[in-house]
């Protein structure tokens, strides 16, 4: 796993990604700094990390496209495969990897607010609980990105579906809540939800009977819950896409609240996304 | 050192490979031997663990590869068709990442790779970019990666595919110094290759295992009929009453001569060489008709090859 760390590391080092990726970041959170605590002389640090939560939007992108989809691409895949590493191995040291290239510039960003108590009052608390926050957010979207970079060959590709994945967990919240809210209404959007997690599963698996079960059980427990208790259903399905959209839980540690359930809600986003990430890699074994 | 047993695998209804079954003795240079897409790199995919069998097993010094696959990976080296290489690296920093990853010590690194890079020769280009080198350096590269960390099997897909005449010849080489004390196994489709440095053959034709013998014995198995060929002072017309006394005559081809000799060519069963030369020659003398020429045609591996994977496309036709 060290090995896979070292290698993946310095390989950011080597191409333009993981410098692009630290630019954007510091760009933002200096553009950020000095529009609300210089210019605008606010001591609320954590309001830049809240404004400029959509640069996750461009870096995630830029720095997990590579990462699994450029070595199949190249072949060096049946190298991991031949070496004797395990998968797991493989993919936690990437992601270690990516969480210390965005560690880096975090670092800087984090001697930011004490820069600023030269300057005021800032509440250090608030400041330093939302950069832990920005970091978990950022494991969390970082989890997902090379889940993504892991189903496919072609980085452009992996670029391409993460910025799509990215951009519609950023506004999902706001879409959702132009929803219908009625209880039909969140019923008609759940089961269109179950089918198109159906559709995925067909996608990955082409086994017409699991989809069917999957599809089965999804969208008929909807309907026999709904049958059972309608009116449960009164403004569930933008609730729902509320807790699943990763920003909006961000927005919480925001508001000075350090909620641990936001944190640990990040970690199980990135555990489950690494686990499918692996199992992606092996699949590709039977497959292939 | 490796058992293949009743090895399948297919990709959805197409069979890749349809029960394979073969040991590797330790020690040895073993070479696969096959037509385009008869299933060696996907048997070599299986037992180096980087393709998942439908069926089978695959055992490495006593390690199943799926079960016990690091185990059995620490003891296995393996250069894939396309060596698989990180192009915006050096050689020196991809060798250290694979001695890293076999889990090679910190402090051996530095003498294994000094070793690696003495045998495959690529100390002169050790501090350049992967992508900037020659194909025939970079498959070296490989060949170096899978014999970092002195694994006791190397496995080559196809070493040599791509390469000019002398980088040929350097790699065989090579293959026959590792050969010395790894038990090596490559694939290939030029059977000149095979012939010049394995000393066992598997020949693989639609996923089977048809032959797998020395080269000689496989030679010596298929040279059931001698073909001998011969120039003669004698007329056309008496040789085929000279020679209907000999046991086991399938052919006889005769082409006059101007000076009044004769070419013949005969094919004999159920003789080898010699005793079929000699029963020419005693044929030819008591008829006192003196051979001015007589060589025995070898059947080559060629034919035996082309021969055997020639009877699975009729077996298949039917």
């Amino acid at each position: 796993m060290k090995a896979v760390l070292r290698h993946e590391l310095s390989s950011c080092f080597t191409n333009l990604s993981g410098y692009v990726f630290g630019a954007f970041l510091l760009l933002f959170a200096g553009i950020y700094t000095m529009v609300y605590n210089l210019q605008a002389a606010t001591t609320n640090f954590e309001y830049v990390l809240g404004s400029m939560s959509f640069v996750f939007l461009i870096i995630v992108p830029i720095l997990t496209m590579r990462v699994l989809a450029e070595e199949r691409r190249q072949k060096t895949d049946q190298l991991l495969y031949s070496l004797p590493l395990s998968m797991t191995q493989v993919v936690v040291g990437k992601y270690l990897a990516l969480l210390t290239m965005f560690l880096i510039p975090l670092v800087i960003i984090s001697l930011y607010p004490l820069i600023l108590t030269a300057f005021g009052n800032l509440n250090l608390a608030a400041a330093f609980g939302s950069i832990v926050g920005f970091f978990c957010l950022g494991a969390a979207l970082i989890a997902v990105g090379i889940y993504i970079s892991s189903i496919t060959e072609s980085q452009a590709v992996a670029a391409g579906l993460c910025f799509v994945v990215m951009l519609v967990n950023y506004f999902i919240a706001d879409l959702a809540s132009m929803a219908s809210s009625t209880a039909f209404g969140s019923l008609t959007m759940l089961i269109l939800c179950a089918l198109i997690i159906s559709g995925i599963v067909y996608l990955m698996t082409k086994n017409g009977f699991a989809t069917l079960m999957c599809a089965a059980v999804l969208a008929g427990g909807t309907m026999v819950a709904y049958a059972f208790d309608s009116s449960a259903f009164e403004g569930l399905f933008p609730a729902i896409m509320e807790k699943l959209s990763l920003f909006e839980w961000f927005y919480v540690l925001i508001d000075g609240v350090f909620d641990l359930r936001c944190v640990v809600f990040f970690l199980s986003v990135a555990g489950v996304f690494l686990f499918l990430s692996v199992q992606s890699m092996e699949k590709r074994r039977w497959s292939e | 050192m490796i058992e293949v047993n009743h090895l399948c695998k297919r990709y959805g209804n197409h069979t890749a490979v349809w029960d394979l079954s073969f040991h590797i003795e330790k020690g040895q240079i073993y070479g696969f031997l096959g037509p385009n897409g008869a299933g060696k790199s996907t048997t070599m995919n299986i037992m180096t663990g980087c393709l998942a069998a439908t069926s089978g097993q695959v055992r490495i010094g006593g390690f199943d590869i799926f079960e016990d696959a690091q185990q059995a990976k620490k003891l296995i080296g393996y250069l894939p068709e396309q060596p698989p290489l990180y192009l915006d690296r050096t050689p020196r920093e991809y060798l250290t990442f694979v001695a890293r990853a076999k889990g090679i010590r910190e402090s051996d690194i530095p003498n294994q790779l000094t070793h690696v890079m003495a045998v495959t020769q690529i100390q002169d280009v050790a501090d350049r970019l992967i992508k900037n080198l020659s194909k025939g350096y970079k498959q070296r590269v490989g060949i170096a990666q899978a014999i970092l960390g002195d694994p006791e099997v190397i496995i080559l897909d196809e070493p040599t595919v791509g390469l000019d005449p002398r980088q040929i010849t350097e790699i065989r080489e090579l293959i026959q110094q590792l050969g010395k004390d790894h038990t090596v196994i490559l694939s290939s489709h030029i059977l000149s290759e095979v012939q010049a440095v394995c000393q066992t053959i598997l020949i693989i034709s639609k996923g089977k295992l048809v032959a797998c013998d020395s080269p000689e014995n496989l030679e010596r198995l298929f040279a059931g009929t001698a073909t001998v060929n011969l120039v003669v002072e004698a007329q056309e017309k008496n040789i085929r009453g000279i020679l209907q006394d000999i046991s086991g005559l399938v052919e006889i081809h005769t082409k006059p001569m101007e000076d009044g000799c004769c070419q013949v060519q005969v094919e004999l069963e159920g003789h080898d060489d010699r005793k079929a030369c000699r029963d020419l020659f005693f044929a030819f003398s008591r008829a006192n008709c003196p051979i001015l020429q007589m060589s025995a045609a070898k059947a080559s591996l060629e034919d035996i090859f082309l021969e055997l994977t020639q009877e699975e496309k009729e077996e298949s036709a039917k």
